[in-house]
């Protein structure tokens, strides 16, 4: 006698603890395995790209802090380098490295968040969560000297950064520096040979580079399926060109190659902070630039940073006027979920959570 | 006028409340004011509402304990605003909980929605009844002790059943199936463990167990110590098995639909299970009430050893991620149940040779199975261990050459 089974239907958000934000999925169960995948999105739709719209120029800024809001500073330093390039402009030298040196401590918090999350759906109850997350708090503060902003930093404007940062930064950011290696090294002792966290990952959802590249994955995402593309290598904006490190590759772009890449790209940014520091001298921090900026009527920008997501694009179109005509946000995370599908037919309830967890989304970018 | 209900004539001192002072006082008392029949009834009734007390306040410290220990191991505080180190936070939350509104969910069967609470408590409570709290000191000193034990602690895993199936949520069923496979397959290992326990003590009773401990039975028999923390940490649904109220997969579990004082009771049943469980490893396996010093400090010992349970509970919640329910199974069958079979062959075999004419242990003889049983466990869970993990390894899959693209996306090819 063979017992028959019905599928099952179950909403998977938009409240559920571990949807990164209101992700709705509506998966199809057969017991416990995926026959069937369908994201819903849209909830957290704000109309950023309309927004800019009706903004000018350096108004826009604050809008980009919201689109993905563990990492505003990069999404800052996309928006101002779209500016530059409609409007023809370069900050200066101290500008540009203040630019790099917060962009990498955002991608070193904001990675700290996804590591964290991701043992967190794995069922590690917190303790992971609460060690990235008291690094993190650390930069967050240190953001908060910059700019008296913590999340929503809007620390950057078009021709630079809109201050110089105050004489007890640079000591707060040694001891930063200083502190977090310890504390990275006892994060990476927890996990990185932790045998439940490998069983868990190693081998599961995993994704080919050939589906990577055809789902236009960028970022982390598509490093650890073993394609080798980093917008900071291959099209140096800012400092980058400056400052030497590697870019960390994943080899079978499954659940633990996802997780080793971010954990080790903060190692990398670490040494970029470091350089940066370094090689830093004083100067202006922003162009002498009017009040409210006017492109040339029908010019084109497209300004593009490694996001600690993927690439993060802003495509700008001028009429002439105060405010863009059309603001175009390529936002990596939307892009990332494309791959959403292919994650996850076939793996198990379990898998899923992780595996959502493990391409790192964030609702304020899917949805803008 | 005569009593024939005195516990003299009613029962034997080895019987329910036998040697128990408390229970001669408060009758003896009683007995003044009421006949005699009257004041043996509420003695009974004061003993048992002396322990289902015990039991509900000892889950309430453990729950402000467990989240206290959680902060220090989360490099955070943890509750500490209420009473002092927090510690009646346990109240704050109970008077929160009961005020709450109590929902059922439209389309469950309110019957059995309503009996899981209930079930999972008394099942617990009355588990607790045979536990030997220091010396003589046990509701019932049973001399099935284990077996009841065994009994009624499974009886949970019916009313997570019912509470998933009841709740009319699809996670609440996902998570009682999961419970339900999970209980099953855990309590034969747990079994077998046990089994090895009764073999040396010669006894199904926890009081004897004790007593037989001169030597603590996690040194002689360590592979059933082993088995039993897995099994246990399983049954109680607490990491790394803890799959049936996974809180990032299926949010709450089986008790998802659960709010006001049903999800409080609940609650006091987890707890009180953590409780229970702590001192159930005590009492087989640390040698219960039985101390260094002072017999009559037994009740210190006993409290020592089950906060030891509780904490080792914790620090492994704290540390560990979740393994996949078929990662969980095999674990069970292909890992605990192999060791818990070896555990109980070499007992029975070392028990065999090592008894005298009398059929009892001298210490020594413990000394000499402890010696073996612990190269015994080194050696098979090292084994053990390495056949489980290829397995669980193997049983992910490897990438696929080239996959199905996504559905209406033009492809290209790659080099």
């Amino acid at each position: 006698m063979t017992i028959r089974t019905e599928p099952m239907t179950v909403n998977v958000g938009p409240q559920h603890p571990s949807t990164h934000g209101v992700f709705r999925v509506r998966i199809t169960f057969d017991g416990e395995d995926i026959v069937e995948v369908e994201p819903v999105l849209g909830y957290l739709h704000r109309g950023s790209e309309k927004l800019a719209e009706e903004r000018n120029y350096v108004q826009v800024v604050t809008l980009t802090d919201r689109l993905d809001y563990t990492s505003s500073m990069i999404n800052n330093q996309a928006y101002c380098l779209a500016v530059e390039q409609l409007l023809g402009i370069e900050p200066p030298p101290r500008g540009k490295y203040l630019r790099t040196l917060t962009a990498e401590l955002q991608r070193i918090a904001s990675h700290l968040i996804a590591v964290g999350f991701f043992v967190q759906e794995l069922g590690a109850f917190g303790t992971p969560l609460m060690y990235t997350f008291r690094s993190r708090e650390r930069i967050l503060d240190l953001f908060e000297m910059l700019c008296g902003a913590r999340i929503t930093v809007s620390y950057m404007r078009p021709g630079g950064v809109f201050s110089d940062t105050p004489p007890d930064f640079w000591p707060a950011l040694d001891q930063f520096l200083e502190d977090f290696e310890g504390e990275l090294e006892e994060i990476e002792n927890l996990l990185l040979n932790n045998e439940i966290l490998m069983v868990r990952t190693r081998g599961v959802s995993p994704l080919p580079a050939d589906v990577a590249i055809n789902c236009s994955v960028s970022g982390p995402v598509l490093r650890a399926s073993g394609v080798n593309w980093d917008w900071r290598k291959m099209a140096p904006y800012d400092a980058y060109d400056q400052v030497d490190f590697d870019v960390p590759i994943g080899s079978n772009g499954d659940n633990y190659d996802r997780f080793w890449v971010r954990m080790q790209e903060v190692r990398q940014s670490l040494r970029i902070v470091r350089q940066c520091i370094a090689q830093i001298e004083p100067g202006p921090v922003r162009l002498e630039l009017p009040l409210v900026l006017r492109a040339e009527p029908g010019a084109e920008a497209y300004g593009r940073v490694e996001a600690s997501k993927g690439e993060l694009g802003f495509f700008l179109v001028s009429d002439g006027g105060v405010s863009p005509y059309r603001c175009k946000i390529r936002s990596p995370s939307l892009i990332n979920l494309t791959i959403t599908e292919h994650l996850l037919l076939g793996w198990k309830l379990a898998d899923m959570i992780v595996s959502l967890g493990s391409v790192d989304i964030n609702m304020g970018e899917v949805d803008r | 006028m005569r009593c024939i209900t005195t516990p003299e004539n009613m029962l034997s001192p080895e019987g329910a409340f036998g040697g128990n002072p408390l229970f001669y006082w408060i009758y003896g008392l009683a007995a003044h004011l009421v006949p005699c029949w009257l004041a043996y009834v509420i003695a009974g009734l004061v003993i048992m509402l002396i322990l289902i007390n015990a039991v509900l306040l000892g889950a309430a410290i453990v729950s402000w304990g467990e989240r206290r220990l959680l902060g220090r191991f989360q490099n955070r505080v943890g509750p500490n605003r209420w009473g002092p180190f927090g510690a009646l936070q346990p109240i704050a939350d109970l008077t929160k909980l009961i005020t709450k509104e109590d929902i059922i969910p439209y389309g469950a069967d309110r019957l059995a929605f309503t009996a899981v609470p209930v079930i999972m408590v008394s099942s617990l409570l009355v588990a607790t009844a045979v536990i030997p709290f220091a010396k003589d000191v046990a509701l019932v000193d049973l001399n099935v002790g284990v077996l009841f034990i065994l009994a009624v602690s499974s009886l949970t895993s019916i009313a997570i059943f019912t509470a998933g199936w009841a709740s009319n949520n699809r996670y609440a069923l996902f998570g009682a199936g999961r419970a339900v496979a999970v209980l099953i397959s855990y309590e034969v290992p747990v079994v077998l463990s046990l089994l090895g326990v009764v073999v040396v003590a010669g006894s199904m009773s926890l009081g004897d167990i004790v007593v037989a401990q001169a030597v603590p039975f996690f040194l002689v028999q360590p592979l059933a110590f082993f088995v039993f923390l897995a099994g246990m940490s399983a049954e109680l649904n607490r990491t790394p098995f803890d799959v049936a109220e996974a809180e990032s997969e299926i949010i709450a579990g089986y008790h998802t639909e659960y709010s006001g004082i049903k999800f409080a009771l609940i609650q006091a049943a987890e707890f009180g299970g953590a409780l229970f469980v702590s001192g159930l490893i005590a009492t087989l396996f640390l040698a219960g009430w039985a101390g260094p010093v002072a017999d009559w400090l037994g009740w210190l010992w006993f409290l020592i050893k089950t906060f030891i349970g509780i904490f080792l509970f914790v620090w492994i919640r704290s540390t560990f991620p979740r393994l996949r329910l078929d990662q969980i199974m095999a674990v069970c069958w292909k890992f605990l149940m192999p060791l818990s079979i070896i555990n109980l062959a070499a007992v029975v075999l070392e028990v065999y040779f090592l008894r005298d004419a009398s059929g009892t242990l001298s210490t020594s003889d413990l000394w000499i199975m402890a010696g073996i049983n612990m190269v015994v466990a080194v050696v098979s869970i090292a084994f053990f261990g390495r056949i489980i993990r290829q397995k669980i390894r193997n049983s992910s899959r490897t990438m696929t050459a080239s996959a199905p693209m996504v559905r209406g996306v033009p492809t290209i090819e790659v080099g």
